[in-house]
C-alpha cells in the first residue's frame, strides 16, 4: 500500500480528478469534505500528507491547520493549503500557521503531483 | 517672494495682464486713482460692489478676487503639486499662478478635489471587493469550478489509455461544472454590478465603519465584562463611533445582566440552547442571543453571528459568521428568520437555513422580534428583530434562503420579487 494522503476539500469534481492522479500515482487517497468534522477524520487515522482547502463548509482550512500543528500526533504532517485566493497575505497566513505548502487555484495536476511527491520525500 | 498674495495684488497683476491704466480702471467703477493704488498695494480692505465693480472691469469672477477663495483654490493646488513629485513645479509660485491666472488654477484645484474624491471612491469599492463575504464565496465558486474543469479536461487529455468508464464520467464532470460555471460566473457578475450600484450614491456607511472596529476585536472587547465604558474616541467619523457607543452601552447593560462567567458556565451546560439560557437567566430572548454572539472567542465557545433589523428591515447591525452576512446594498432574501419574526413579533423561531448553490454552510438561526423602550398610550411601539445564527449540525435539513433576489438561483421562489440575473 502506498503512502496514504487525505484531501480535505468540498468540491466533488476536484476531489474525483485529484483522488484520480494520485491514485494513479501510488498513493492511497482518503477523501474528506466538511470543515466541521475534518480533525475528527484525521485523528482516525493519522495519514502521510494532508492536501486541505481553505473555504470548507462549517470551519475554515486555516482553524484546522491551526489544530494540526497544535497537536503533537499532526503537528509534523506536511500539510499542502489550497486556496482560491492567491493574494500575498493569504500565502503568509497559510505559512505562519505551519503550511509547508501553499497552492492557488486554479493549479495543473502536474504541479499537485510535483508537490506532493516533494513533501512524501524525508 | 510674498509669501501671500492678497486681493489687492491679484486685482493689480490682473490689471496689468490687461494692459488697463489704473486711472481708466479707477474711473469706470467710480474711485480716485490714488485710492485704487491704496487698494492695490493692500492698503485699503475691498469688499463688497467695489469689488464686484472692479472684478467685472478686470473680467474676472469676484470670488477669484477674494482672500477666502485663494485660500480654497491654494490648497488643493499644493496638493496636487506634492501627489505629483516627479512633475517639476515652479511651487514657490503657486499664489502667483491663483492671482495671474484665477481661472486655470481654479480648474487645476477642481480637478485635484475630483481626483481626490475619486481616489476614495475607488478605495472604498476596493475594500468592499476584498471584504464583502458575498463576492468572496461567489468568486470561490467560479475558481473551484475552473479548477475541477481544468483537472479533469487534463486528466482526459493526457490519459490516452483512460478506462471508459472513468472517461463516461470524467466527461460527465466537466458538462456539470462548465454548466454550473456559467452560472456562478452571473452570479458574481449580479454582485459586483450591485456593488457598483451602490458605489454610485455612496461609499462605506458608519455601520460598515463601525461593523469593521467591532471586527477587529473579534466583537468581544473585555473592558465590557469589566463594567469599564467605551469611548471609541479614536474612530474619526461620527456617525459611526455613536453607533459604537450605543453598541457599547447595550452590551455593557447584557454584561451586568449576564455576568460573563456564570453565562459561560450556563451556556455551556445547556449546550447554548438560547430557550433555556432564557428560563435560567429569566431574560428576553434577544438579549440572550447578544449576549451568546458577544461571548469571547478564546473560551471555545461556538462561532455565532447576530442580525438586528428594525420594523422596516433595514439591518441595523449584524456580526457576521462564515458565509453569513446580510447584503450591504439592495434587499435581503424576506425568508430569513429576522425577517419573518418582524411579521410575528413576541414568537421565537428557529429553523435551519442555508444559501442555494455550492457547498454553504447550513445555518442554525433563532429569532424573535421584540418592542423597544417603553410602552406608551401615544406612541407607536418601536418593534426590532433579533437573529442569532450558528453553523448547524448536521441533523436538520435546511431551507434554502437566498442572498438577495438577483443573484438567488432558487426556481419558483414565491417570495421573489425581481428576477433573478443567474
Amino acid at each position: 500500500m502506498g503512502q496514504r494522503v487525505l484531501l480535505i476539500e468540498d468540491e466533488p469534481n476536484i476531489i474525483e480528478a485529484i483522488s484520480y492522479i494520485l491514485s494513479k500515482d501510488g498513493w492511497t487517497v482518503h477523501t474528506h469534505s466538511d470543515g466541521e468534522t475534518a480533525m475528527e477524520k484525521v485523528m482516525q487515522g493519522v495519514p502521510d500528507l494532508i492536501i486541505l482547502d481553505v473555504m470548507l463548509p462549517g470551519r475554515s482550512g486555516y482553524d484546522i491547520l491551526r489544530d494540526l500543528k497544535a497537536q503533537d500526533a499532526t503537528a509534523d504532517v506536511p500539510v499542502m493549503m489550497l486556496t482560491a485566493r492567491g493574494q500575498a497575505k493569504d500565502r503568509e497566513m497559510a505559512i505562519g500557521l505551519g503550511a509547508t505548502q501553499f497552492m492557488t487555484k486554479p493549479f495543473s495536476n502536474a504541479d499537485v503531483l510535483e508537490s506532493v511527491r516533494a513533501l512524501a520525500t524525508p | 517672494m510674498p509669501d501671500r498674495v492678497l486681493t489687492g495684488t491679484r486685482a493689480r497683476n490682473r490689471r496689468l495682464d490687461l494692459g488697463l491704466r489704473q486711472a481708466h480702471v479707477a474711473r469706470i467703477v467710480g474711485i480716485s486713482g490714488s485710492y485704487l493704488n491704496l487698494i492695490e498695494h493692500n492698503r485699503r480692505r475691498i469688499a463688497g460692489k467695489l469689488l464686484t465693480d472692479l472684478a467685472e472691469v478686470l473680467q474676472i469672477d469676484a470670488a477669484l478676487l477674494s482672500d477666502d477663495t485663494t485660500d480654497a483654490i491654494l490648497s488643493p493646488i499644493k496638493e496636487a503639486a506634492a501627489a505629483f513629485p516627479e512633475a517639476i513645479v515652479e511651487d514657490a509660485r503657486a499664489e502667483e499662478l491663483v492671482a495671474r491666472f484665477p481661472g486655470w488654477a481654479a480648474l487645476v484645484a477642481a480637478q485635484r478635489r475630483r481626483i481626490t474624491q475619486l481616489e476614495e471612491r475607488t478605495e472604498a469599492l476596493s475594500n468592499r471587493l476584498a471584504h464583502d463575504s458575498q463576492i468572496a464565496n461567489s468568486l470561490h465558486e467560479v475558481i473551484s469550478t475552473a479548477t475541477a474543469i481544468r483537472s479533469t479536461a487534463s486528466i482526459l487529455a493526457e490519459t490516452p489509455d483512460l478506462d471508459r468508464e472513468w472517461r463516461a464520467r470524467f466527461h460527465t464532470n466537466i458538462d456539470t461544472d462548465s454548466a454550473r460555471l456559467a452560472q456562478s460566473s452571473q452570479a458574481l457578475l449580479g454582485f459586483l454590478d450591485m456593488e457598483m450600484e451602490a458605489g454610485d450614491t455612496q461609499t462605506e456607511s458608519a455601520m460598515e465603519v463601525a461593523e469593521a472596529e467591532l471586527a477587529k476585536s473579534g466583537f468581544y472587547f473585555p473592558d465590557i465584562d469589566a463594567g469599564m465604558e467605551l469611548r471609541f474616541d479614536d474612530v474619526e467619523e461620527p456617525s459611526a463611533r455613536e453607533i459604537l457607543r450605543n453598541w457599547a452601552k447595550v452590551a455593557r447593560n447584557d454584561a451586568e445582566r449576564l455576568p460573563l462567567e456564570e453565562f459561560s458556565q450556563a451556556a455551556r451546560a445547556t449546550a447554548y440552547d438560547p430557550a433555556r439560557l432564557a428560563a435560567w437567566f429569566n431574560v428576553p430572548l434577544n438579549v440572550i442571543f447578544r449576549r451568546l454572539a458577544h461571548l469571547p472567542t478564546d473560551r471555545e465557545h461556538p462561532l455565532m453571528g447576530l442580525a438586528v433589523c428594525d420594523a422596516a428591515g433595514v439591518v441595523t447591525f449584524q456580526k457576521p459568521v462564515l458565509d453569513f452576512r446580510l447584503p450591504r446594498s439592495g434587499a435581503a432574501c424576506p425568508l430569513w428568520p429576522l425577517y419573518q419574526a418582524l411579521t410575528q413579533p413576541g414568537r421565537a423561531i428557529r429553523r435551519v437555513v442555508r444559501l442555494p448553490g455550492g457547498a454553504h454552510t447550513p445555518f442554525e438561526c433563532f429569532a424573535v422580534a421584540t418592542p423597544v423602550g417603553d410602552v406608551s398610550f401615544v406612541a407607536e411601539p418601536r418593534i426590532t428583530a433579533t437573529m442569532l445564527v450558528r453553523p448547524a449540525k448536521n441533523e436538520d435539513t435546511p431551507d434554502v434562503v437566498g442572498p438577495g433576489c438577483r443573484v438567488c438561483t432558487v426556481k419558483d421562489c414565491t417570495s421573489r420579487r425581481h428576477p433573478s440575473l443567474v
